[in-house]
């Protein structure tokens, strides 16, 4: 069984496979692709308005689906790929080993926040920024500078135990354990870790940074965790809700997977 | 340079959100990652979802940069001959207008950016897309300190 695990456990040889097989993904255009995606669904999903990346129960098993295509394309370079976790509760600071040049490359420089070491500085000539919001075409960070603290176990713990999985109105404004994770409400997980590594990771465009997978991974591990802590919630809405996912609707940009499809990951690959 | 007109617009949102759990409106840092656990703000005047009052239009200088805003359905307010509907944008890969599912115009040196307001009135943009801002005003000078002197490019989503 395919085995997600921790970014702080990979060996030098996962990294290495890692981090050419996104490369050879941007190369060929792939990786950009995945980009465009998100960046059409941070744009379109609203509150008061069709929404199915974010900001919806959706936000979770939409997510899920992403990874896993964009696993699958890493594998298509190089089978034995596997997305890793960052686990920001742990790795908090800027001298993890997630951050050094064998892997993600550091932090961005001061003043123009430009990422001057690793695979993915502007200088190995490796990672053009093609989809962008703004003019500049270097990978940027800027860790610990929007927020300086990532979220703590006592936090992610707080919200795994919300038993409830969402509410209406099944948007930012909801309670519950998706909208608590997501991190409109609550104290603010997901959106918190984005603001906390800063540059591309702050935007729309936020997977032109590699760690966007990562930290999606925590995220969908979190998922799966709360899963197996409320094995009697499921997912909601289960039908009828406009605007919204429900259990058995398809999501796009797939049209042909449903979150139902989505619950169980051990169909895919389990954590480590 | 057209100047938008100082007419208040009352959105009033095709999907009524009632029965959202609204909270009382708190004193706030400037974004959410701020602020305090379970506390989100709310500019003081605003309403529950369904009934925000629009912010008032504004048009400064800020650290060098020209930014500028006022509500999408301001008629004539708009150059470029860019025309907002007023109708929430699907998702359209690849034509995504400059004010799709936009409640706020806001420009940066004549430049859109694309911004979007939350249910609980509250503001979020493309550059700053994961934290919360009280009023696009204050969302447009974190982009323009975010953006360093880059000027925006037209989104590309697909």
């Amino acid at each position: 069984m395919a085995v997600r695990k921790n970014q702080a456990d990979l060996t030098a040889t996962e990294k290495r496979n890692f981090v050419d097989a996104v490369l050879e993904l941007k190369r060929s255009g792939r990786y950009d692709e995945f980009i465009s995606t998100h960046n059409a669904f941070i744009i379109g999903d609203t509150d008061d308005g069709e929404r199915t990346g974010h900001r919806s129960p959706s936000f979770l098993p939409w997510h899920r689906r992403f990874l896993l295509q964009f696993e699958q394309a890493l594998q298509s370079v190089t089978p034995s790929v596997m997305l890793p976790y960052w686990d920001w509760t742990a790795d908090r600071t800027p001298r993890s080993s997630l951050w050094a040049d064998d892997f993600l490359g550091g932090d961005g420089r001061s003043g123009d926040g430009r990422v001057t070491s690793g695979p993915f500085a502007f200088g190995s000539g490796k990672w053009p920024m093609n989809i962008r919001v703004d003019g500049r075409t270097f990978l940027r960070r800027s860790l610990g500078t929007g927020v300086r603290e990532l979220p703590t176990r006592a936090e992610v713990d707080r919200v795994l135990a919300m038993s409830v999985y969402d509410a209406a109105p099944w948007n930012s404004s909801s309670d519950g354990f998706r909208n608590n994770i997501e991190g409109w409400r609550g104290p603010n997980l997901h959106n918190r870790v984005h603001v906390w590594v800063g540059g591309q990771m702050t935007t729309g465009a936020s997977p032109n940074d590699p760690v966007f997978w990562l930290h999606h991974c925590f995220i969908d591990k979190l998922w799966a965790d709360w899963q197996g802590m409320h094995p009697k919630s499921g997912y909601l809405p289960t039908g009828d809700t406009p605007d919204v996912v429900d259990l058995h609707d398809t999501m796009k940009p797939w049209n042909d997977v449903t979150p139902a499809d989505m619950l169980d990951h051990t169909k895919f690959y389990t954590y480590g | 340079m057209s100047r938008p007109t100082r007419r208040q617009v009352l959105h009033g949102s095709a999907a009524a959100l009632a029965g959202a759990a609204l909270a009382a409106p708190v004193a706030f840092a400037d974004t959410a990652a701020a602020r305090p656990a379970d506390g989100h703000g709310q500019a003081a005047g605003d309403r529950p979802s369904g009934g925000h009052e629009m912010p008032e239009p504004f048009d400064e200088m800020y650290e060098g940069r020209h930014i500028e805003g006022w509500p999408a359905d301001e008629e004539g307010a708009q150059s470029g001959g860019h025309h907002s509907s007023g109708a929430h944008a699907g998702h359209h890969a690849g034509q995504a207008g400059p004010h799709d599912g936009m409640d706020f115009v806001v420009r940066i040196d004549n430049d859109d950016l694309h911004v979007m307001r939350n249910a609980d009135g509250t503001w979020i943009s493309l550059v700053n897309h994961y934290e919360t801002f009280t009023t696009p005003r204050a969302l447009a000078r974190a982009a323009v300190r975010e953006l360093q002197g880059a000027d925006l490019v037209p989104v590309v989503t697909g």
